[in-house]
């Protein structure tokens, strides 16, 4: 019995090893970038144009800018069609066509990144002759995103009890009168979260508008969707690769520490916004 | 029904249908550009030539068999890591923490996925590959085992929460029976909880590999990009996704070149799709298995 015990013990501890291991990766990771990061973190470095000469003169706001306009595009590409979707298959759809748009949404989240970029580039870029534009990084980006949001959103449909749809029908409310005025309410938060969890994903993501075609080096900010952009994802890449300067190193981490702090400001807000929308429900 | 609801619901349908369009439109795409290539290149000398080189002075080389190799070595190694620590956190969520540590560490895990990929790979250029240099002796840490390290740590959050949704899912009896017979906590997770998910774990699995062979940053920045045939992972490899990624900024939109890395595009589509439809099968089998 005693070798047993001490089985179970060394099994329990190689376990609880692995599942704070992980944190701890993920912890040395964050410590890493804001320790570099911080070093060149300025009010100079957040606000300045890019300067390609002198690097420790110039700021990333063209890169942070870039960025956001990109969530902005995403947002206004995936999330209408997201949500859509997400009640149509969850409210409306039945039968073969729904179980063959599941199929695909599945199939949609396994693609690899690389060949959104490559889509994006032959159809956005070149065939829509977009051209190498926030429209068609956001456009790309937005395809990558969809089955993201539209998972989330039928999350959040199926946590909405059927018996607020039957009581929307008895009261003779239509089909879509009852998915606004029942359900929707009532699953927004759900589809709020997990819409900004996606779309922060996919401000992070580098290998599309690799391909599509961020730009290094601008000294302006992008005027409409159809300018040219940088974006901090990218722009850290390049740094860390292929810059000759000594000091790429420590402006690619501090370039990194700003998207890092982005993205967990939006994963945060919405833990946050989810643990009070939890509180709120009744049922 | 009224007109504005008629509308409405045509939007709602178009939605619905547009996962379809955009997987269809990838797929004839990729297809359509990628096909092409095979004018000029045999679909034996691209699918088992070892040398890739478009650009050689005299005959161009186009086989991609060292590109694919460089993506199974990476996944492989990849897998070696994430399969066992993410198994064993999801384990450790699931039946031994308790539930203040599991408060935190689920979404800590969760949140390894939300670090882009470009960060890791920062981390890993400067960090880790001089320390796998120093570890093995190498002249270069930027390597296929530094990739493989990085791919791991991003595949097992993917691996984990699956992981932990399956075994958290069984039924309880099955602990309990399992108590109550006198098998201690190990012995229940090991010969009845494990084996009771293992097509749900063997889901998570594929989903993991399917992240792993399509991670193009990190891979691109740490894996070390040489073209030649990699013989161990201690060589620099060139994964499909780095190359993609190296020269479709260099080609000329409608030259062969191009067309061929839009052939190893659709090997990628066509491999996660394939990857996809066997982790559906398995998560099936574990639904009709348990009620999961």
């Amino acid at each position: 019995m005693v070798g047993v015990h001490r089985a179970e013990q060394a099994a329990f501890l190689l376990c609880r090893a692995a599942a704070w291991g992980a944190l701890a990766a993920l912890a040395l990771v964050v410590m890493v970038v804001f320790l570099e990061g911080a070093q060149v973190l300025s009010v100079g470095f957040l606000t300045r144009m890019w300067s390609h000469r002198d690097i420790s003169q110039g700021g990333i706001l063209p890169a942070i800018v870039g960025t956001l306009f990109l969530g902005i595009g995403v947002t206004l590409v995936s999330i209408p069609l997201g949500v859509g979707s997400a009640i149509y298959l969850q409210e409306y759809g039945k039968g073969h066509f729904a179980r063959a748009v599941t199929l695909a949404i599945r199939n949609l989240a396994g693609v690899p990144s690389i060949v959104y970029g490559i889509f994006g580039l032959a159809f956005f870029v070149q065939l829509l002759r977009l051209g190498t534009t926030i429209a068609a990084a956001a456009l790309t980006l937005g395809c990558m995103t969809l089955p993201w949001i539209i998972a989330a959103g039928q999350e959040a449909l199926k946590t909405v009890p059927d018996s607020f749809r039957e009581a929307s029908y008895a009261l003779g409310a239509t089909r879509w009168q009852t998915v606004r005025g029942a359900v929707l309410p009532n699953a927004f938060g759900g589809m709020l979260t997990g819409s900004i969890l996606g779309i922060s994903r996919a401000m992070g993501e580098t290998a599309p508008i690799l391909m599509v075609g961020a730009t290094f080096y601008m000294d302006y900010l992008p005027a409409s969707p159809f300018d040219k952009f940088m974006a901090l994802p990218y722009h850290l890449f390049i740094l860390a690769t292929q810059h000759a300067s000594p000091l790429a190193k420590s402006y690619a981490m501090g370039t990194a520490m700003v998207l890092i702090l982005l993205v967990f400001a939006l994963n945060t807000g919405m833990f946050l916004l989810r643990a009070k929308l939890r509180r709120m429900k009744t049922w | 029904m009224s007109v504005k609801e008629k509308a409405i619901e045509g939007f709602l349908f178009g939605a619905g249908i547009s996962s379809v369009v955009i997987l269809l439109g990838i797929f004839l795409l990729l297809a359509a550009t990628g096909l092409k290539a095979f004018s000029a290149i045999t679909p034996i000398e691209f699918l088992l030539g070892t040398e890739w080189n478009p650009t050689a002075y005299g005959t161009p080389r186009w086989g991609i068999a060292g590109l694919m190799m460089g993506t199974l070595m990476v996944t492989a190694g990849a897998l070696l890591v994430a399969l066992p620590a993410g198994i064993a956190a999801a384990v450790y969520l699931a039946e031994i923490a308790k539930p203040r540590a599991r408060e935190l560490l689920k979404p800590a895990v969760e949140m390894i996925a939300g670090v882009p990929s470009v960060v890791l790979g920062l981390v890993a250029i400067f960090f880790l590959s001089p320390l796998v240099a120093r570890v093995f002796g190498l002249t270069s840490g930027l390597n296929g085992i530094t990739a493989a390290l990085v791919v791991g740590l991003m595949a097992l959050p993917t691996v984990a929460s699956i992981s932990e949704d399956v075994l958290t899912a069984l039924p309880g009896d099955f602990r309990e029976a399992s108590l109550a017979l006198g098998a201690t906590r190990w012995q229940t997770i090991r010969m009845v909880l494990l084996p009771a998910a293992r097509s749900g774990i063997l889901a998570a699995a594929m989903l993991a590999m399917g992240r792993a062979v399509g991670e193009t940053m990190a891979v691109l920045m740490v894996a070390g990009n040489a073209r030649a045939f990699p013989l161990s992972l201690f060589d620099p490899v060139r994964p499909m996704t780095a190359n993609i990624a190296i020269e479709i900024k260099e080609v000329v939109q409608g030259s062969l070149h191009f067309h061929a890395l839009f052939a190893i595009g659709l090997v990628l589509f066509l491999f996660t799709l394939l990857v996809n439809a066997l982790a559906d099968a398995a998560i099936e089998r574990q639904r009709g298995r348990h009620r999961w």
